[in-house]
């Protein structure tokens, strides 16, 4: 088990152009799972490319269990990567897959058998051992595709969106099967994904990246709670934090906090007419979209996330408040997060 | 079925059905004429005493091949061709595969040095093997030249490239190689670009080396690939008399006559029409199995 850090991690493809990544310092923790978050090109699969040793770092240094291992190899990391396509060898069987790394890092041969089975037990794949992997399905590819980064016992593990190419269903149960696997081994992983549902479900903590550049580290709640600037703040929750400008701040808060007046017991609140444009029922709650009506700030669309109970017209004006303490403050130029401050609405 | 005969007539095709038949018959004629008549014809002439010069005609059975068979010139050119064919093929395909690896990932002035290395290919085999008959010429060859220069060889004791017998089998296996090996390069090239970039990167996080990656990964995940590569370049070679005529005629004493160069003597030179038709209606059976194994082999491991 090992600590993975980066110091000032660069990586520009292209002289002259805006880095892939810039000037990251991270450390993870002893065992810890952490989430790299952030839309497509945010840089983060590059990230844990340079933390693998798949890709040279422009500048700065990356520390694994406290050795700088910018010149070392892949192999000589001692880490284990799950691509999103598992690469897995086509050629080869399940068992031979899952043995490569033993035997290409000379483990002495009577130990395979045993090492094969040990890890192909713990993801239940035992019964495929024979088989090709194009005879999978994708669960299964991704459980060999596990079995092959445990089986030499890593340091960390890398994993690159590893449930991206399954199918909804299918998807929920392995990133439990995740979860409940991270938690038997014990061992320090780096996950990457886009999808926020998966990063707040699993990461103990998440980094958000953004451009190359991590905007926010921290716990779920964190992130999601007390964002640290206006791109994390709609990037995370679905749909996202409402973002409204007002004198010199840019004042956000969140679709849920967002309700109606006469159900709020807080009494430090914000009044809003809000006319209800669009409705979308999902089941379990209501997506209500539209415009606030009157005030300074007549006119700006927000979005509203109410459980079932009342029923709404389209077109018509509600009465709506949110609780004072949930209103975010972020710099109208720097769009980083301010201390709150007393506003005026009307 | 309305939907999808309304489409075609719309297409024009369903009204006229020689239309399709027109589009296609240069093609036919073309492969009729160019490969299908000659081939009828050796058959023909392969069972017969046909001779050049003559107007008789008779049909005389296996005849022709009894005789060829028995001869020492055939066997021997039997023996060269499979010699000629496989230690090209080893060549090449080691060469090949060298190359490809060393071009597939980028560098300055990698598309001149693509260029460069498909130039025996793009070039005319003639002209290019013509160029090779002064390389390996007894009076002025630039490698004898340079060998005494570098005093390896005595000036008046030169190695004759393509007068003694072993030396000039090397000679002819070697620059069918130059002119096979850009060919092989490129079909295995393609198939190394067709590997998905994160299996190796798998292997090398998985501790694989170059070695192992070379020949545990890379090279069984191009078998299909290099099966056809092979099945070519084995074609091309037992059937090409290009080099051997060209740089020695076959010589000295018949010790590169390859099948297709003794056919060619037997039947054009030599003017006996009927043996140099049973010398090449004998490659027929011998390629067919060839393509047959290869393609086998590639469908074996395109399913695995």
């Amino acid at each position: 088990m090992a600590v993975v850090s980066t110091r000032n991690l660069t990586k520009v493809f292209k002289e002259g152009e805006l880095g892939a990544v810039n000037n990251v310092n991270l450390e993870t923790r002893e065992g810890e799972f952490l989430v790299f978050l952030g839309p497509s090109g945010s840089g983060k699969t590059t990230l844990l490319r340079m933390i693998a040793g798949l890709e040279t770092p422009t500048a700065g240094e990356i520390l694994i269990g406290g050795k700088v291992v910018n010149d070392l190899t892949p192999r000589e990391r001692r880490i284990a990567m799950v691509f999103q396509s598992y690469a897995l060898y086509p050629h080869l069987t399940v068992y031979k897959n899952i043995a490569f790394p033993l035997k290409a890092q000379n483990v002495p041969k009577d130990q395979h058998k045993q090492k094969v089975e040990w890890a192909s037990s713990l993801l239940g794949i035992g019964d495929l051992l024979q088989r090709k992997p194009r005879e999978l399905s994708g669960g299964e590819r991704q459980r060999v595709a596990l079995a092959r980064a445990i089986v030499r016992e890593p340091s960390v593990f890398l994993l690159d969106e590893p449930l991206s190419n399954l199918d909804a269903k299918l998807r929920l149960s392995a990133r439990e099967e995740l979860e409940r696997f991270h938690r038997r081994v014990g061992t320090t992983t780096i996950y990457v994904t886009h999808d926020q549902v998966e990063a707040m479900a699993m990461g103990d903590r998440i980094v958000v990246l953004n451009k190359g550049v991590v905007r926010q580290l921290g716990s779920p709640k964190e992130v999601y709670d007390d964002p640290a600037d206006t791109f994390v703040a709609t990037f995370l929750g679905s749909p996202p934090m409402n973002l409204i400008e007002n004198a010199d701040v840019i004042c956000g808060f969140r679709p849920e906090h967002f309700r109606l007046a006469e159900d709020m017991k807080e009494t430090a609140k914000i009044n809003f007419q809000f006319r209800v444009e669009n409705m979308e029922y999902l089941g379990a709650e209501y997506i209500l979209s539209g415009n606030i009506v009157g005030g300074k700030v007549d006119g700006k669309k927000v979005i509203a996330r109410l459980l079932l109970g009342h029923s709404f017209e389209l077109g018509k004006t509600y009465d709506f408040a949110v609780p004072e303490r949930h209103l975010k403050f972020f710099d109208v130029k720097t769009e980083v997060k301010v201390a709150p401050r007393p506003l005026t609405w009307q | 079925m309305a939907v999808a005969t309304g489409k075609i007539k719309s297409m024009g095709a369903a009204k006229s059905p020689l239309l399709g038949f027109a589009m296609f018959s240069p093609a036919i004629l073309y492969i009729v004429l160019v490969i299908g008549l000659p081939f009828v014809m050796a058959v023909f002439y392969a069972f017969s005493d046909a001779r050049i010069g003559s107007n008789e005609l008779h049909f005389v059975g296996l005849e022709n091949f009894r005789s060829i068979i028995q001869s020492p010139s055939f066997q021997k050119s039997l023996q060269n061709s499979i010699v000629f064919t496989i230690a090209s093929q080893v060549i090449v395909m080691v060469c090949a595969n060298i190359l490809a690896i060393a071009l597939e990932k980028p560098f300055r002035g990698r598309g001149l040095v693509r260029f460069l290395i498909l130039l025996p290919w793009v070039a005319p085999v003639s002209l290019g093997t013509i160029g090779w008959k002064w390389i390996l010429d007894s009076i002025y060859s630039v490698i004898t030249w340079v060998l005494v220069w570098l005093h390896l060889v005595k000036p008046f004791d030169t190695p004759m490239w393509l007068g003694e017998p072993r030396l000039a089998m090397t000679s002819v296996v070697l620059v069918h190689c130059w002119r096979l090996i850009p060919f092989s390069t490129v079909i295995l090239l393609a198939g190394r670009t067709a590997i998905p970039k994160e299996i190796p990167e798998a292997a090398a996080i998985d501790g694989a080396g170059f070695w192992r990656t070379t020949f545990q990964i890379n090279l069984p995940m191009m078998k299909p690939i290099i099966a056809v590569a092979l099945l070519f370049g084995t074609i091309f070679t037992f059937t090409d008399m290009t080099v051997v005529y060209i740089l020695t005629a076959g010589g000295p004493f018949d010790s590169t006559q390859t099948l297709p160069s003794f056919a060619f003597a037997t039947g054009i030179t030599g003017s006996d029409l009927a043996a140099g038709a049973a010398v090449s209606v004998f490659l027929v059976p011998v390629l067919v199995l060839i393509a047959y194994l290869m393609l086998r082999m590639a469908h074996r491991a395109e399913m695995a």
